[in-house]
């Protein structure tokens, strides 16, 4: 297992290097520019002096190698150096910059992370405490009335997308009724059991419906899943056997049936960081997907190729912790 | 730091205890602005977006700055210089400005000349890409005359010198937080960008780039009774629509800037009861920038949009006339902008002594004349009702703009009436941070103009033309050999404009400039080269509870958010 881990790991670093070139290429071939976003009244000879104190003026594999370099090098340093407080661990020097607001990207990174894992973070873990008992009783009840309703809400929750939902909540539950805020407050620190309600009240909408688009995806698989099981012969033996329901639902059915959910909800566990753009932006949570998507918008190049590639390293780490995970739970799966 | 604030705010109550108890530093608790574009930066001359500069605006001022109509009053000086007080030199080649006494940097310092003298170096450092370089053109140096005064010698008679240390765009920086922070190393410096020390009402607490800032009021603000708020939140991110919900419906802000939305919505809105929309205008102007030169894709790159091929169709002055003349302009502003434009026939809408009655005409729409003239070309009406010419030419034309929902309505209702007198109009619409990147590998820019109308908005900053209406001299359009890069969209050349132009960079008396300045615009709407369409203002909402708002299009929306107060009630 521990010669399988390391294959693998080896096996990343060429590929997270192909996606960052690609990443890289497809934002320096794509049309758009960073001071597309200043007034006209700007006039075109100051605009291409701002492009060139960006660094625009250089060509592009020297700023591909020169942000790989900072990339892998000077700002893991940062993150190291914040981690354990050592200061003098990070390097001195220049850092990866936003087009935006000419500061650190690692900086506003960590800034933004605690919003995201709250609210996306949060939505995912309610939305596998609520899926699991679902899944596994509607089809325990298979076309029950339980099974049906089940079955209703994770369609609603599939296919009304969140630019519907999050608006909807709003105007229900903070302009009809009045008890949420439209607008979350990033500055909110939880002192105090006051403060803790104000920010469950803000979080309610957000996390309502990322709970209820996860949930429904979940539930669905875990259904599949237990239904699959549930006509094994080894299902009938134990019954045979004399053993309680309960035994068999849960044990022999149910262990067997999270194998493949495990995996689904590990690969999705790089959702939460990447956050919920359009969510993050309806009740402006501002965490990373919110980052993301004004950096689009503004042509922040190194913002969002750091961004995509961070994201694409948690892509395939999530991918080997579901490998791995398959064969803890699996004893058939060897990888040696 | 909070308590150190509730200390000065009892001092200052003790103090102004024998006065009106109600007018005391910081006595109406908080404020919360909502911007639905976050601010991403705290220095306007690093980012000339408008959200930066007027989130700056709440730290950082100028010298002097223009007021809610337009009006150039003393900030931080005493008088605005002027010829007729010796401010600025006969020759108009510079111009002193002396602070005024007594104005401290918020860490308590004093302001001096040699931060004006920095600030100046700061922007025009040929590394530091300063967003606001147009101000401080033609400065040539700065003089230090004294510990208050400066003299700003341009290398050009100046008729109009407010460029520098004038507006939002242009404050002051201080010397002493910024000495370390010039050219190449100016985007190193995030923790001055982000906290700059200013002379402004408040001082930042906590920068969080694109999502929220927070601030207090300067302890060392020259005003004692001011601001009258403590603490600001200004909270950004979302979009239009829900910010304008979150003043005139919810309650929850107090401040909503620049909601471009439907007019309806707005209506909708306000009858929320919690707030009110504010509007105002200034120069910004939706026009239909129609191209004299030929765009033909069959054309080689090099001479395609450019002068050296005149546009086969739009040449003809009667056509562009017809264009223009088919339009309703009444029935736009009624659906696009509602109270936030009104129809206009000029390119220079604002200020009054710049404004131009003789176009008016264009505000009555006249499909008849239009078709009349188009007969007149030589158009007739062909088998579909478009028109042909005699070498069987169909009246099409390519008509692009950037994708926004007015526009595209816009788009609608333009293609209609042309129909109406027989010209096609094939629409497009491109993503606005394409259309105006001004990229010169993209074939989408506004500036390459690979169309043959095309529609979007602009304006000038504070209240002088000049170099606005220079943009459309010869040489000045957008070509190969400059990367397409310039201003003179539509290829126009006139030499008599060029000439009339250069009499106005001459020329120092006022009413002299409203006349040449009229005179310019005139030349530009009777050739219609330019077909203006709205006049577009600003709309904002402000919470019922929150006076003292002024809105103003000339410079920051918050530039006297020291004087805002809380209403009771």
């Amino acid at each position: 297992m521990f010669n399988y881990t390391m294959r693998r790991l080896l096996l990343a670093i060429p590929t997270l290097l192909f996606i960052a070139l690609v990443i890289f290429l497809l934002l320096e071939l794509s049309p758009g520019d960073p001071m597309a976003d200043m007034p006209l009244t700007i006039p075109p000879e100051i605009r291409e002096q701002m492009r060139l104190a960006l660094g625009l003026g250089e060509p592009w594999y020297t700023r591909f190698f020169k942000w790989l370099y900072l990339f892998s090098v000077v700002e893991p340093s940062h993150v190291l150096a914040s981690i354990t407080g050592l200061e003098n661990l990070a390097i001195d020097g220049q850092r990866i910059i936003s087009f935006q607001t000419r500061s650190p990207v690692g900086d506003i990174i960590a800034q933004r992370l605690p919003q995201t894992l709250w609210v996306v973070g949060l939505s995912y873990l309610f939305g596998i405490l609520v899926s699991l008992p679902i899944g596994i009783y509607s089809a325990y009840r298979q076309y029950s009335w339980f099974d049906q309703a089940g079955t209703f809400v994770s369609m609603v929750g599939f296919s009304l997308p969140t630019f519907f939902t999050g608006p909807l909540l709003i105007l229900i539950f903070s302009i009809w009724l009045g008890w949420f805020p439209i607008i979350y407050d990033t500055t909110l620190v939880v002192d105090s059991w006051y403060d803790f309600a104000l920010q469950m009240r803000q979080m309610a909408m957000p996390v309502f419906v990322l709970t209820l688009y996860n949930a429904a995806q979940i539930t669905r698989f875990m259904r599949a899943s237990m239904l699959d099981n549930l006509t094994q012969d080894c299902v009938r033996t134990a019954r045979a056997k004399g053993l309680t329901e309960r035994v068999v639902v849960l044990v022999h059915v149910l262990r067997n049936s999270m194998i493949p959910v495990i995996t689904v909800i590990a690969l999705g566990i790089p959702q939460i960081f990447t956050g919920a753009i359009i969510t993050e932006q309806i009740f402006r949570v501002n965490g990373l997907g919110q980052l993301l998507i004004t950096a689009i918008y503004a042509t922040d190049i190194p913002m969002v190729l750091t961004l995509s590639v961070v994201f694409a390293i948690l892509i395939v780490v999530f991918n080997l912790i579901a490998d791995l995970l398959y064969a803890v739970f699996d004893p058939r799966i060897r990888y040696d | 730091m909070k308590r150190r604030i509730a200390l000065y705010g009892a001092a200052a109550a003790l103090a102004l205890m024998p006065l009106a108890a109600s007018a005391e530093r910081g006595e109406d608790g908080h404020l919360n602005i909502i911007y639905w574009q976050a601010p991403s930066i705290m220095n306007p001359y690093l980012s000339g977006g408008t959200k930066d500069v007027e989130a700056s605006s709440l730290v950082l001022e100028p010298l002097a700055r223009y007021n809610e109509s337009g009006e150039l009053v003393p900030w931080l000086v005493d008088e605005i210089p002027t010829v007729e007080n010796g401010g600025v030199s006969e020759d108009l080649m510079s111009i002193t400005w002396t602070i005024s006494e007594g104005i401290l940097w918020a860490d308590g310092t004093p302001v001096t000349s040699a931060d004006l003298a920095f600030t100046a170096e700061y922007c025009m450092h040929p590394e530091g890409g300063c967003a606001q370089g147009a101000r401080y053109q033609d400065v040539e140096s700065v003089e230090i005359v004294d510990d208050r005064t400066v003299t700003v010698h341009f290398s050009v008679a100046k008729p109009v010198p407010y460029g520098p240390f004038v507006t939002a765009q242009a404050p002051i920086l201080q010397a002493a937080q910024f000495a370390d922070c010039l050219g190449a190393r100016a985007p190193e410096c995030t923790e001055a960008n982000f906290n700059p020390i200013g002379t402004g009402p408040f001082v930042v607490t906590d920068f969080r780039p694109n999502d929220v800032i927070q601030l207090e009021a300067n302890p060392n603000y020259r005003d004692p009774m001011l601001p009258h708020f403590a603490t600001v939140t200004l909270k950004g991110g979302g979009d239009a629509a829900s910010a304008g919900r979150a003043v005139m419906e919810t309650g929850e802000m107090d401040y909503a800037w620049n909601l471009q939305l439907a007019p309806d919505v707005i209506q909708t809105m306000a009858q929320g009861g919690q707030g009110v929309p504010v509007s105002a205008f200034g120069t910004l102007v939706e026009r239909i920038e129609v191209n004299m030169t030929d765009p033909s894709p069959d054309l080689p790159p090099e001479i395609r949009s450019t002068r050296e091929a005149p546009h086969p169709i739009l040449s003809d002055i009667r056509v562009r006339q017809a264009l223009s003349m088919a339009i309703d302009r009444e029935l736009l502003v009624e659906i696009g902008y509602g109270q936030a434009g009104r129809p206009t026939c000029n390119l220079v809408p604002a200020p009054p002594i710049f404004a131009s009655e003789a176009n008016d005409a264009c505000l009555v729409q006249d499909l008849d004349g239009a078709r009349a003239l188009l007969e007149e070309a030589g158009w007739t009406v062909g088998g579909d009702g478009i028109r042909v010419n005699a070498d069987g030419d169909r009246l099409v034309l390519d008509y692009q703009t950037s994708t926004n929902a007015v526009r595209q309505d816009f788009q609608a209702l333009i293609q209609q009436w042309w129909r109406e007198i027989g010209i096609e109009a094939n629409l497009r619409n491109i993503n606005s941070s394409v259309f105006f990147g001004g990229d010169p590998g993209s074939p989408d820019t506004f500036q390459k103009f690979y169309a043959d109308v095309e529609m979007y908005a602009n304006n000038f900053p504070g209240t002088d033309p000049e170099q606005y209406l220079g943009a459309y001299r010869c040489g000045m359009e957008p070509r190969p050999s400059n990367q397409w890069q310039g201003e003179n969209i539509n290829r126009f050349c006139d030499p008599e404009y060029d000439a009339l132009h250069l009499e106005l960079a001459q020329t120092a008396d006022i009413e002299e400039r409203g006349r040449i300045g009229r005179a310019l615009n005139d030349i530009l709407m009777q050739n219609f080269v330019i077909i203006p369409l709205v006049d577009r203002g600003r709309v904002s909402a402000h919470a019922n509870s929150l006076g003292g708002v002024l809105l103003n299009t000339w410079d920051s929306e918050l530039w006297n958010a020291a004087d805002w107060y809380r209403v009771e009630g």
